[in-house]
């Protein structure tokens, strides 16, 4: 009955992607846990660490194909919510660690010792709080988006000036973050973490569990999103890229729509930030670069922009691809990506998720084709056909 | 609605001027236009006659004048959302649809209804929802079309489109830009009856440079010149004036 109901309100291949990540957050933490080293279907536990990231990356792409597949939006920024996010949750991480540091203050964070900081920064507190760690994860990319959202939708910033202006958001969060005074690690950024919730990051159920946290919350942004991009506001989302003008004659308020997404976005990006920083187990002001906001628009151009499916394909099928090359032949990867996203932008508009529908189309259209002569065939022999002979 | 209404004119503009670099689009210009009524616009190009229209929309602030909407609502304090919801509906010179939409999502879209973005992510298609659109479809003729994408449309049926989208807003004034630029005669002479049709519940004032149309339509007629008003009245009279002969006929 649940699937029933899921395929009506989501459709098919929406419902079997629900499906198949809820499948994996359960079946590939057991393969790993369960299952002995020696059986072929054993997970390795090196591997699963790096799936929950392309998982993470995933919901990153998931958030960016939300207001640009679906608002036309290019935020060339996205990163920045990600990475606050991972700040977030990373600020938690070292909250944790307590008195096991290298320097052993209860309090203090080691970098803040070596800085020779005397007190917690007051942004720093209430860290030592699981759920206040989550609330942030949300409400600060959230909180940043809307003020950022407010203004330029406002005033009505669009197209190549708003990604120039994310752009540069990120790029000067990455300058901030890189200061040692911001009281963010600095260069260094936060690292060495111990435990989450009192389980040791170093543990293989944790990893475990952290996977399958990632693959259920993408199942869950997911249901979100094709939620939202199925009902009447994501219609006029979508209007919004055919013809802004006419939304805003008809009486909607563009700036509101767009805000709506925007903010939703990020804050999607914040928590997928939130489960990255666990599974790396460092976040550094590297994460703010523009050049990772860029990688993310490759990712859902590849994978299909405006499909929802096709940016989880491609940031699976992009970031898997730069595990092998960068290993196998390290001075070709970024030539590949380059070629890769010059290649779809030439012959697949519509990504790998595009091509799939089109040879689907294809296929129905040459099935009906086929049918229709078939009716039409037995009757008059083509060769009788006065028409057919000339 | 009040007697107080009743008696103000829908639509008053005085003296209204407004210039985009020295040029002066629109000087001094006024307008009444009454409830129910039909009014068409002509004018050579550069009269002023879209900017009006960007003046009453709230696209374009004018530098000095006034123009108010249902007697007390002052249109140049409003942006084009605002005055779209106090109830003027207006179709662009160029098709503007939503082209990756079908027809019927396009009606849904412009259906009159609270506007805001929770409403609008949880709001539900009643039964009186799809009778309304029904209603349109076959006012505007695409009831065949229904499920086909806007962009799939020749150019007279988007316009056809355009005005019934317009029409699911329900508005108190529709402010219709050249309607049948590019239109077949056959389609021209659907588009005046359909006008017609429509002036029956509303007020409607369209902008045309296709003298046939506006004979069909058979409503009184401002000519407008260098940003002001040169002549009113029926069609003839406007047509017998010598500066309108002068400025826009006689070319």
């Amino acid at each position: 009955m649940i699937t029933a109901k899921l395929l009506s309100r989501f459709g098919l291949s929406a419902s079997a992607l629900i499906v198949a990540l809820l499948a994996i957050a359960i079946l590939f933490p057991l393969a790993n846990l369960a299952l002995p080293p020696e059986n072929p279907l054993h997970v390795p536990s090196h591997l699963l660490p790096l799936l929950g990231k392309y998982l993470c990356y995933a919901m990153l792409a998931l958030a960016l194909d939300l207001v640009w597949g679906y608002c036309g939006i290019l935020s060339l920024g996205h990163g920045a919510f990600f990475a606050l996010g991972g700040y977030a949750m990373g600020m938690y991480l070292m909250r944790q660690i307590g008195p096991r540091g290298v320097y052993a203050d209860p309090i203090l964070p080691d970098f803040m010792v070596f800085l020779n900081w005397q007190e917690l920064p007051w942004f720093w507190y209430g860290f030592d709080q699981f759920w206040f760690a989550c609330l942030m994860v949300l409400l600060v990319p959230g909180a940043l988006a809307f003020v950022f959202g407010w203004f330029a939708f406002r005033s009505r910033v669009t197209g190549v000036y708003l990604s120039i202006i994310t752009q540069a958001l990120t790029y000067a969060l990455l300058l901030a973050f890189f200061r040692n005074d911001m009281g963010f690690g600095g260069n260094n950024g936060l690292t060495d973490f111990k435990e989450i919730l009192g389980f040791s990051l170093q543990a293989d159920s944790t990893r475990a569990a952290l996977f399958a946290a990632s693959a259920i919350m993408l199942a869950l942004t997911f249901a979100l999103c094709r939620a939202i991009t199925l009902s009447k506001l994501g219609k006029v989302m979508q209007a919004l890229t055919n013809a802004e003008n006419r939304v805003r004659f008809i009486g909607y308020r563009v700036e509101h729509v767009k805000l709506f997404a925007f903010t939703l976005s990020a804050m999607i990006a914040g928590i997928a930030g939130a489960l990255y920083v666990p599974q790396v187990g460092i976040i550094n002001p590297g994460e703010f670069a523009p050049a990772n906001s860029i990688e993310v628009v490759i990712w859902t151009a590849v994978g299909g922009r405006g499909t929802l499916l096709g940016p989880i394909f491609g940031a699976l099928l992009v970031n898997g691809g730069k595990s092998y090359f960068t290993a196998a032949f390290p001075e070709v990867w970024l030539f590949a990506l380059g070629a890769l996203f010059i290649a779809v932008t030439l012959f697949l508009p519509k990504g790998i998720v595009g091509l799939v529908t089109q040879l689907q189309e294809r296929f129905a259209a040459r099935k009906a084709a086929a049918k229709r002569q078939k009716q039409t065939a037995p009757p008059a022999k083509p060769a009788l056909n006065p028409e057919a002979a000339e | 609605m009040s007697t107080m209404q009743e008696n103000q004119p829908l639509l008053y503009l005085d003296g209204v001027s407004v210039s985009f670099d020295g040029f002066k689009a629109i000087n001094n210009l006024s307008l009444v236009v009454d409830h129910g009524e039909m009014r068409a616009i002509i004018g050579p190009n550069g009269a002023g006659k879209t900017t009006m229209m960007d003046i009453i929309t709230g696209k374009t602030r004018p530098d000095t004048g006034e123009v108010f909407f249902e007697g007390e609502k002052d249109l140049t304090q409003l942006d084009e959302t605002q005055i779209a919801n106090l109830g003027i509906g207006r179709k662009f010179q160029k098709p503007t649809v939503f082209e990756g939409h079908s027809v019927y999502d396009n009606l849904v879209l412009a259906l009159k209804g609270d506007r805001g973005v929770f409403a609008t992510l949880f709001s539900r298609f009643s039964a009186k929802d799809r009778e309304r659109i029904e209603e349109i479809l076959a006012t505007i003729r695409l009831q065949s079309r229904a499920q086909t994408l806007a962009a799939d449309l020749s150019h007279g049926q988007k316009q056809w489109l355009e005005i019934g989208m317009l029409l699911a807003q329900d508005p108190k004034l529709l402010l219709v830009d050249e309607p049948v630029a590019g239109m077949t005669d056959a389609e021209t002479e659907e588009t005046a009856k359909l006008l017609r049709r429509i002036a029956k519940t509303r007020s409607v004032v369209v902008v045309e440079h296709d003298m046939g149309f506006i004979r069909d339509l058979g409503v009184k007629v401002t000519c407008l010149a260098e940003g002001s008003v040169l002549a009113e009245g029926s069609l003839d009279h406007v047509s017998a004036d010598e500066r309108v002969i002068l400025s826009y006929l006689g070319r």
